[in-house]
């Protein structure tokens, strides 16, 4: 990868659209198209990127790009795909064109997880990327099952009986693993070579590919918006959101902190939503036992390979 | 932009004039905005590609400068800056927008 | 060549039209009585005699989706569902219309849950009336092959997606003699499709399915009505064309025995079969009887209803569907197109046949029978029980 050529190529989502300042949506955007040569078709969810990049008659893509609904990114990828297959089969489209759809984590963890599943288990050519801010935040700060135990959002609040959200969250990248497709992988914007590598490798496999990218939030994460790289490293020095992929069933760790593996104390007192937590060591204690049980199983995985 | 009526507008609800959100300008939600010292700044690119906005312009695989028109001021830019190239100036100040 | 006379099921039907048309794509989900129709068409897929993606989805939600990505995507694209399939996907029935997709999909009617139940009546198709879409309805497995070729031509000329409604089981699964055309006939009925504005045209970029605020919404709805009007001249345009292969005339709607009529019924789908037989008995001891069957419901063509039944003393519309607090559907819609007419009729409404509840000729001449007498109430119930069995 040549970062100079990477950086010059003409943006495929350009300027004008309207997320928040600091949101790390339009930067995983920008990366994951920078990343792929060839021509592509994107479908998006609803959700914070699609209401906020095409806000008629106004639209941020410079590729064919389709929205249907909340939960049927996949599933309308899946058809579009279908007829690409179909029409180059009858020679009437002769290019080769990459599928690329994205989605938060409501339209992907929760409202849209079956339309992933079918999609996946017929193996389509696409690459999904999930853009993962650990909530609903296009309606208003709520939790879905990505949000982490012990952060406030406001359907899982903080008071005398409850202290934010009471569950552990979802490993969606171990269910999307699970459906033994070529490809899976997870990734962080702050991380932005490797994940625009993960791009390239996700729409060079032939078949689906599926990459879980840590999405930094400031509004909804409570931090100020110039901190959402140092945030997303902060995720991957605590082992948070270790980034690794899973090529044909073979795990592989590409970023190991070893010694230099950060407390989570650090990543709960960087965020606002966390606040309640901040002098709570037990609360603390609990979260930095499942960081570390997860890790250590990825770590297994991944010795296995 | 002037609104057009039902009978002048796409079928279906389509866009068909792709990426003319850059009619859009978003440098107005800005309460700080960038100031880029070329003389610092080592090319290592990581700003442009750590913007939200796209408004890092690379030229022949070279920062030439940042978007006003577009940049949101989140400071993103600033604060990943290795050499401290960039930095956050409040909007007003110095006669600049 | 030219016209076939064939024996076969109205799901078989709806599959021979769909190998003919040899969609790009088809994206379809289990139910009954929809499941023939896949069946058949699936074992098309099988020989290699057609060039269709057939994508076998895991809900009736994203076989929609994956139609409107297709079809946005330039395709041309079918489907098939019926009742509880039909509700799971109709979010995004309501996208298909608004984004000016011609899919046709196949709607084997069969009653909404709950209860559940797999039989016949119009309440799936009926929840639909006012998503968007062209509703075409089929007496028989010939005219639920008809239908597909209209649909298809008439789906591509108004950008408009049409649904085929015909009844689960009576229709789907029934044995009938039927006429066909030959492939070629109707590959150069239909031509091939050329949409203006695709997905996959990578050269010319487009954004399909952007958010509105209160700015635009009304635009694209008002289009969305204006579009409506342009149907039932594409209709007629197309039918022509077709009655020029099988020999036949077509209209919206198909009257019988209306010229001399005094005492009409109007029904939808396979009890018009029932009802021609009705008047065909009653005509030969000298009743001025009628019937009126409503092919093309959506959109609904009030001139040509209003030019059949003005005039005449006494009509009962057959309603296979409910409007819980309101009267049923098709009775609405009737009494709503004669409202300005001097002449018009006395209009009555009977329910009937609701969850495959048989309904036969004894019933129609019960129906005429009230209505030469004057005995109909406003709102009546065909072959409910009002008291339980002795």
């Amino acid at each position: 990868m040549n970062l100079k050529q990477l950086a010059s190529k003409e943006e495929r989502f350009v300027s004008g659209h309207r997320l928040c300042p600091g949101c790390a949506a339009p930067i995983i955007v920008r990366l994951t198209l920078k990343a792929i040569k060839q021509a592509v078709v994107v479908a998006t969810a609803t959700g914070c990127l699609e209401v906020s990049s095409t806000i008629f008659p106004y639209t941020s893509w410079r590729v064919p790009w389709i929205h249907n609904a909340f939960e049927n990114a996949a599933a309308t990828i899946s058809g579009v795909e279908a007829c690409y297959r179909a029409l180059k089969r009858q020679g009437k489209i002769r290019k080769e064109i990459k599928f690329v759809a994205f989605g938060g984590d409501g339209g992907t963890y929760d409202i849209g997880l079956q339309s992933l599943s079918g999609a996946l288990e017929r193996g389509h050519d696409f690459l999904y990327v999930c853009y993962d801010n650990e909530a609903y935040m296009n309606t208003g700060i709520q939790r879905s099952s990505a949000t982490p135990m012990g952060a406030w959002t406001n359907t899982s609040q903080v008071g005398s009986a409850q202290l934010g959200k009471k569950e552990h969250m979802k490993d969606l990248t171990s269910i999307v693993a699970a459906h033994n497709i070529p490809y899976v992988a997870q990734a962080t914007p702050a991380n932005y070579l490797d994940l625009m590598r993960k791009v390239e490798k996700g729409v060079s496999i032939k078949g689906p590919a599926f990459i879980n990218v840590l999405s930094p939030c400031p509004r909804g994460w409570r931090f100020p918006h110039n901190k959402t790289i140092k945030i997303a490293q902060l995720a991957v020095d605590t082992c948070f959101w270790p980034l690794y992929e899973v090529e044909n069933g073979v795990y592989k760790i590409n970023f190991d902190p070893g010694k230099n593996k950060k407390p989570i104390r650090e990543w709960i007192l960087s965020q606002g939503r966390y606040k309640h937590l901040w002098k709570n060591r037990g609360f603390i204690r609990e979260i930095q036992e499942f960081v570390d049980r997860r890790w250590e199983r990825l770590k297994q995985l991944s010795s296995m390979g | 932009m002037k609104k057009k009526s039902w009978k002048s507008i796409p079928e279906g609800g389509i866009i068909t004039t792709p990426g003319n959100s850059l009619k859009f300008k978003t440098g107005d939600w800005k309460t700080h905005y960038p100031e880029w010292n070329k003389e610092k700044c080592i090319q290592c690119l990581r700003c442009h590609f750590l913007c939200p906005e796209g408004a890092i312009k690379v030229k022949n695989g070279k920062v030439v400068g940042i978007d006003l028109d577009y940049c949101k001021g989140c400071g993103i830019c600033a604060d990943e800056c290795p050499v401290k190239a960039i930095v956050m100036k409040k909007v007003g100040e110095n006669g600049s927008d | 060549m030219g016209v076939i006379k064939k024996a076969m099921t109205g799901a078989d039907a709806a599959a021979e039209a769909m190998r003919q048309i040899n969609p790009d794509v088809v994206a379809a989900y289990p139910i009954t009585p929809q499941t023939p129709i896949m069946h058949r068409f699936a074992q098309f897929v099988a020989e290699g005699k057609v060039k269709t993606e057939f994508v076998t989805v895991e809900s009736e939600h994203s076989a929609m989706s994956a139609c409107v990505g297709a079809a946005t995507a330039g395709g041309r694209v079918m489907t098939a569902t019926s009742a509880n399939g039909l509700a799971l996907m109709f979010e995004i029935v309501y996208i298909a219309a608004s984004n000016r997709l011609p899919i046709v999909m196949n709607v084997v009617n069969r009653a909404l849950s709950g209860p559940i139940n797999i039989h016949c009546d119009h309440s799936d198709s009926m929840a639909c009336r006012d998503s968007g879409w062209i509703q075409l309805y089929s007496e028989n497995a010939e005219e639920v092959y008809e239908n597909n070729l209209i649909a298809i031509k008439l789906a591509e000329r108004v950008n408009m997606p049409v649904m085929v409604c015909q009844d689960g089981f009576i229709t789907s699964h029934s044995v009938e003699s039927m006429r066909v055309l030959d492939d070629a006939s109707v590959r150069r009925f239909i031509g091939q499709y050329k949409p203006k504005h695709y997905l996959l045209d990578v050269e010319h970029p487009i954004t399909s399915g952007p958010f509105d605020f209160y700015d635009y919404y009304f635009e694209h709805k008002r289009q969305q009505i204006e579009a409506m009007t342009k149907v039932i001249p594409a209709f007629y345009e197309i039918v022509d064309e077709l009655g020029k292969l099988m020999g036949k005339h077509y209209e919206t709607v198909e009257e019988y025995y209306l010229a001399d009529a005094e005492f009409v019924v109007v029904s939808l789908n396979s009890t018009a079969g029932t009802v021609k037989h009705t008047v065909d008995e009653l005509r030969k001891q000298g009743k001025r009887v009628g019937a009126l069957k409503i092919r093309l419901f959506r959109p609904f063509p009030r001139e040509d209803i209003a030019k059949y039944l003005r005039g005449k003393k006494a009509v009962a519309v057959l309603d296979r569907a409910a409007t819980f607090g309101h009267v049923a559907p098709l009775y609405h819609e009737i009494r709503s197109a004669l409202y300005e007419f001097p002449d018009k009729p006395r209009v009555v409404s009977y329910i009937y046949g609701l969850g495959g509840r048989d309904v036969n000729l004894g019933h129609i001449t019960k129906v005429f029978n009230e209505l030469e007498s004057g005995t109909a109430q406003e709102e009546n119930y065909l072959g409910v029980r009002d008291e339980d069995e002795p």
